[in-house]
């Protein structure tokens, strides 16, 4: 790991303003990406803006139609908040599956979806569920927002505030993780708003994130398991590595649609 | 029983420094004007190395000095050696390769150490060792065993088709013709996967040079010392042994990984010297450690099993490939060898077996003992393919073991050993009423309903450890002999320090060994004190491996005990005025037959130092005993391990439904260590058979499960549940040890995998399933199935 400068500023501004000067600096939040990807020697960054000291940076606010987290929120904080396990059970859940205990405890939402890490859990539920990723200039569609392994639609600079999610009239997410790092081999989000639009969201098996159309519509029409009966992602495309072949992801998928389907509260 | 003598739940006496971080393991030692070692390793599987320049980084900021093969050549550093000869069928040597500590003219896999950077701090030296520019030679590779004796990629001059050697074992001709006569032969290809040992501390090490005395110290991370500092002085001509010292302070586990010398440890006690005395320190990262600690396994086989028409097995013919890596390790040799085939006929009464096994050399990470060494291997195979046959003759898998179980002892098998003593049935009628054997049908209708398939696997192992009698291994090829010593020092106050050549790194000796001695001698456990690991203390010893430490290394505080027992009833008798042979000892007391007088064991203690009230011209002052224990065969212990799992059709994933060990390890010392060893044995086995396997990439070459994020470790939540995973045990003593001890050190690794791998193909119904059984590997098993039922 080479020396950095560290800084902790306390407005989101200030953090802008620092990065802005700085000759290569990165944004830091739980560290859970970024520290190990230096430890490795794969990021050298010249600053480190330590974005954890800015007031109002984390935190759960319960809205009408939506649960907004804010940008610095522990994994942890959205898994044990009582008000999101009532409001979206699916994603409280879903965090609670992310890494272990520690990892959960630092590493943040903002953090993860700016990574965009194909393997991570959190980009499902922002596709599944159709968020909003809002930053200290604009608002983002989720749709619009994962661009690429480990790419988004973030321009230099811009800092994730907050992320919005409407809240479903139904959601599931089922996980089947890697054995060796417990990241997504395969993950499905589900969700069926109040007009009865229903969105498959996967992640771990592509690129980046991605829906499956075909899912989508058959579900829409009927939200039941039968209805997914005849379909199968394709596997063409999807990732191939010592711990699953495209095929087997691409059946992983049709199995934990049906698995999330079902369970879907 | 005493509440802390033998077959006591003693708690461990060393875990209070280790759950709180008072351990003093090799990287928490830290000596004035140390440096800081880092290897440049390559990245490379095989290639020549053209130049190596150093100009650019011995300019960098704190490095001391860079150092090649060159220097090590200079200074004629001797290369790392392999302690056991094996010859060929053929009657020629092993083809041992050069093996130097930093490697010379070629490098042969990737992680193969070529230059050390020396620098003040740490990150200095790793900065400095990336600007290290080597230009190589890029040459074509092998990493796969099967391929090796095929391949153009030729690892080492001396081996043309990278072949170290062909052995075999038995007689060929009369197990051929046993074949001939055979009312059936099963057949089965099986494959060892490669593991990595990952022992929770990683390798580290100080050397440092006293320019003063000319006298060298090593701190470092060895589950055997003073085997250490005999290779590193009489091999690699550092220094004679009184020269040097070599310290294996607290070890964070081995598994066997740390039974060798390696390089690292060398360099770092060799470079002290070259830069004019400061100590050289160096701590491996966890990569380094995926790369360079010596793998366990790796083996291609293909055996045949020939039954009468009674279903009694009659002959096996067995035939290995052992990967060896890219060098001999210091023991490697002997693993796919005489502690594999020699175990072969397992629990059976087999009266032909025959194995013939072919070392080979690949452009991988070198091969050595790792938990079990060899014996797994057997076992794997031998149960494998017993299981298939029952099944092929369906004939329930209990039923054809126990038709084929040994009964009768001592018991000489085809294959070199004499089993000594046991009671397999006794062990499979425990595991079967533990397991509810009876109601496995009713579990898997239970499991079906839940779109679950359930099976059930058996291991019925034998591992042949307290690896010893001197005189045997020494036959055999062994470089050394493997007995074991200890010194019992009575303090004048009564408390006891036992010096062991034993090594302790996780087994839990400081309890074990003062629980021997609190039995014996009736002192409190915390008046008694273990000291091990250190050369300048400990006069010489063996070491920890091989479940070698309670069978040979206790036996010899045994002896070391009876020794203080007869000089201290001299000493009682001397003082209480009468005859030795009128004194008893019992619970600490010295008593005088028929009277009332009586001496603590203390008293007589102190009596032994102050001298005064007995003629020192007939009695030595003190009482301190040292004993060298050699045993006279290895000790055998042997159980019944029985497997259900549950594989989830849709997706592969299988977990371990229940999971029952039932093991003879003779006389148990601390119930709850050995337990606990057990446990963590089949933590590992099953590692192995679900989710463990060193994978390199075929076309570079490359350690693919180089990380944690892809090599996986058990966890908990890959064992069963607590409340069905049943421990038994049945016993029956060793006659070849005074304790009647066996060992319990690697029983778990060597069952569980077979037990496992049964259970997988009981369930799916499929001959064999490569480990690990991963999702994706079970997955694929299953495609077939499915397409034929559609
Ligand atoms: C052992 C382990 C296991 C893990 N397992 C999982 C898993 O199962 N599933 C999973 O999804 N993830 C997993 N993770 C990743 C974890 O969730 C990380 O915490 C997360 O991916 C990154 O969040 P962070 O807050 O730590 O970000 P950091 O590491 O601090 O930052 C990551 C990147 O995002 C940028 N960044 C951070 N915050 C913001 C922001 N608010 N706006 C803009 N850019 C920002 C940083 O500049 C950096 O480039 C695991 C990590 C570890 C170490």
């Amino acid at each position: 790991m080479e020396n950095f400068n560290y800084h902790r500023p306390a407005t989101v501004n200030a953090a802008a303003a620092l990065l802005k000067k700085s000759k290569g600096g990165s944004y830091m939040a739980g560290g859970h990406t970024l520290l190990p990807t230096m430890k490795q020697g794969l990021a050298s960054p010249s600053d480190i803006i330590d974005l954890t000291a800015i007031k109002g940076f984390s935190g759960i606010t319960i809205g009408k139609s939506a649960v907004v987290v804010k940008g610095g929120t522990t994994h942890m904080e959205v898994a044990t908040s009582a008000a999101v396990k009532k409001a979206i059970p699916a994603l409280a859940e879903l965090a609670g599956k992310i890494g272990g205990v520690h990892v959960r405890h630092k590493g943040t939402i903002g953090g993860s979806i700016a990574n965009s890490d194909p393997a991570a859990d959190y980009p499902s539920a922002c596709l599944g569920l159709g968020a909003t990723i809002v930053t200290n200039k604009r608002k983002i569609p989720a749709d619009a927002f994962f661009t690429g392994m480990f790419q988004t639609a973030l321009k230099d600079g811009e800092i994730i505030t907050e992320v919005s999610f409407p809240i479903p009239k139904k959601s599931s997410h089922m996980k089947f993780p890697n054995p060796a790092s417990r990241y997504a081999l395969v993950g499905v989000f589900v969700s069926q708003d109040a007009g009865g639009k229903v969105r498959v969201a996967v992640t771990g098996a592509g690129p980046k994130v991605f829906r499956v159309p075909d899912m989508e519509a058959a579900l829409s029409k009927s939200f039941a398991v039968s209805a997914l009966a005849g379909i199968s992602a394709k596997a063409k495309g999807l990732n191939a590595d010592m711990h699953a072949t495209a095929e087997y992801r691409a059946h992983l998928i049709g199995v934990l649609a049906r698995r999330a389907v079902e369970a879907a509260k | 029983m005493s509440d802390t003598g033998i077959g006591a739940r003693v708690l461990r006496k060393e875990d209070k420094r280790f759950i709180t971080g008072k351990g003093q393991y090799t990287d928490d030692i830290n000596l004035k004007d140390q440096t800081y070692a880092y290897f440049v390793r390559s990245p490379h599987a095989h290639a020549t190395i053209k130049a190596i320049n150093t100009a650019k980084a011995k300019k960098m900021p704190g490095v001391v000095d860079i150092f090649t093969s060159k220097e090590v050549e200079e200074d004629k550093i001797g290369g790392l050696i392999c302690g056991w000869m094996i010859h060929s069928k053929d009657g020629s040597g092993m083809k041992a390769g050069p093996h130097p500590i930093l490697a010379s003219g070629k490098v042969r896999f990737v992680g193969d150490q070529v230059a050390v950077v020396i620098a003040e701090t740490r990150e200095q030296a790793k900065a400095a060792a990336q600007a290290v520019a080597v230009s190589y030679g890029v040459l074509p590779h092998n990493v796969d065993a099967g391929q090796a004796m095929k391949t153009k990629a030729q690892v080492h001059d001396v081996a043309s088709d990278n072949r170290v050697y062909n052995w075999s074992i038995g007689d060929e001709a009369a197990t051929d013709a046993a074949f001939r006569s055979a009312a059936h032969v099963t057949k089965l290809d099986l494959i060892n996967n490669r593991l990595i040992p990952n022992a929770m501390e990683t390798r580290a090490a100080i050397g440092s040079y006293d320019t003063g005395s000319e006298h060298y110290t090593l701190y470092t991370t060895s589950q055997n010392p003073h085997v250490a500092r005999l290779v590193i002085s009489a091999f690699h001509g550092l220094a004679p042994e009184h020269k040097l010292r070599v310290i294996a302070p607290d070890v964070g586990g081995g598994f066997g990984s740390k039974i060798f010398i390696y390089g690292e440890e060398v360099t770092c006690v060799w470079a002290s010297k070259r830069i004019g005395g400061r100590p050289v320190k160096w701590t491996a990262d966890r990569s380094e450690a995926f790369l360079s600690d010596a793998h366990g396994r790796d083996h291609v086989s293909h055996a045949e099993l020939a039954m009468d028409a009674s279903g009694k097995i009659v002959g096996l013919k067995v035939h290995t490939i052992a990967s060896m890596g890219a060098y001999l390790s210091t023991f490697s040799s002997c693993v796919p060898t005489y502690l594999y085939a020699t175990l072969l006929s397992g629990q059976y009464d087999i009266p032909n077996i025959y194995a013939e096994v072919d070392a080979v050399y690949t452009n991988t990470a070198p091969v050595d003992a790792y938990r079990g060494a060899g014996r797994p291997e057997a076992t794997y195979l031998l149960e494998r393919i017993v299981e298939t046959a029952a099944r092929e003759l369906k004939i329930d898998p209990a039923e054809f073991r126990r038709r084929n179980f040994i009964t009768q002892f001592p018991h000489q098998t085809p294959v070199i050993f004499c089993y000594d003593a046991g009671d397999y049935g006794a062990a499979l009628d425990k595991a079967l009423e533990l397991s509810d054997y009876r109601n496995f049908a009713s579990r898997k209708a239970a499991s079906a309903k839940n779109g679950k398939l359930r099976g059930v696997g058996f291991s019925a192992y034998i591992e042949a450890c307290g690896i010893a009698p001197s005189a045997a291994v020494g036959s055999l090829g062994a470089g050394v002999g493997l007995w074991e010593s200890a010194e019992v020092r009575v303090n004048a106050v009564g408390t006891v320090e036992v010096l062991t050549g034993s090594h302790s790194h996780g087994q839990g000796h400081e309890t074990t060994f003062a629980q021997l001695v609190s039995e014996r001698l009736g002192v409190d456990i915390n008046n008694v004190a273990i000291v091990h690991g250190d050369t300048d203390k400990v006069q010489m010893g063996m070491g920890t491996y091989g479940s070698r430490s309670g069978a040979v290394g206790m036996t010899a505080i045994s002896k070391a005990l009876d020794k203080i027992e007869a000089k201290a009833k001299r000493v009682a008798a001397a003082v209480m005025e009468a005859s030795t042979d009128d004194i008893d000892f019992k619970d600490g007391t010295f008593t005088v037959k028929g009277t009332d007088k009586k001496m603590a064991f203390g008293e007589v203690a102190l009596a032994s130092y102050v001298g005064h009230k007995f003629n020192s011209s007939e009695i030595e002052i003190g009482l301190k005993e040292t004993s060298f224990h050699d045993p006279s065969n290895f000790v055998f212990p042997a159980g019944v391990h029985i497997c259900e799992v549950e594989v989830d059709t849709e997706t592969g994933l299988t977990k371990i439904a229940s999971y029952t060990a039932v093991d003879d390890f003779g006389t148990i010392i601390n119930p709850m260590i050995v337990e606990g060893q057990v446990q963590g044995g089949v933590a590992q086995g099953i590692g192995q058979a679900l989710l463990e396997g060193a994978h390199y990439d075929r076309d570079s070459g490359q350690l693919l499960t180089g990380s944690y994020m892809d090599y996986n470790m058990p966890k908990a939540a890959n064992m069963p549940h607590i409340e069905n995973f049943k421990l038994g045990f049945t016993f029956t003593k060793c006659p070849s040890n005074p304790l009647g001890m066996k060992g319990c050190g690697e029983a778990g690794a060597i069952a569980a995998p077979p037990a496992v791998i049964n259970a997988i193909t009981n369930a799916l119904g499929v001959r064999d399933i490569a480990m690990p059984a991963t999702p994706l590997t079970v997955w694929n098993a299953m495609q077939p199935m499915k397409r034929a039922a559609e």
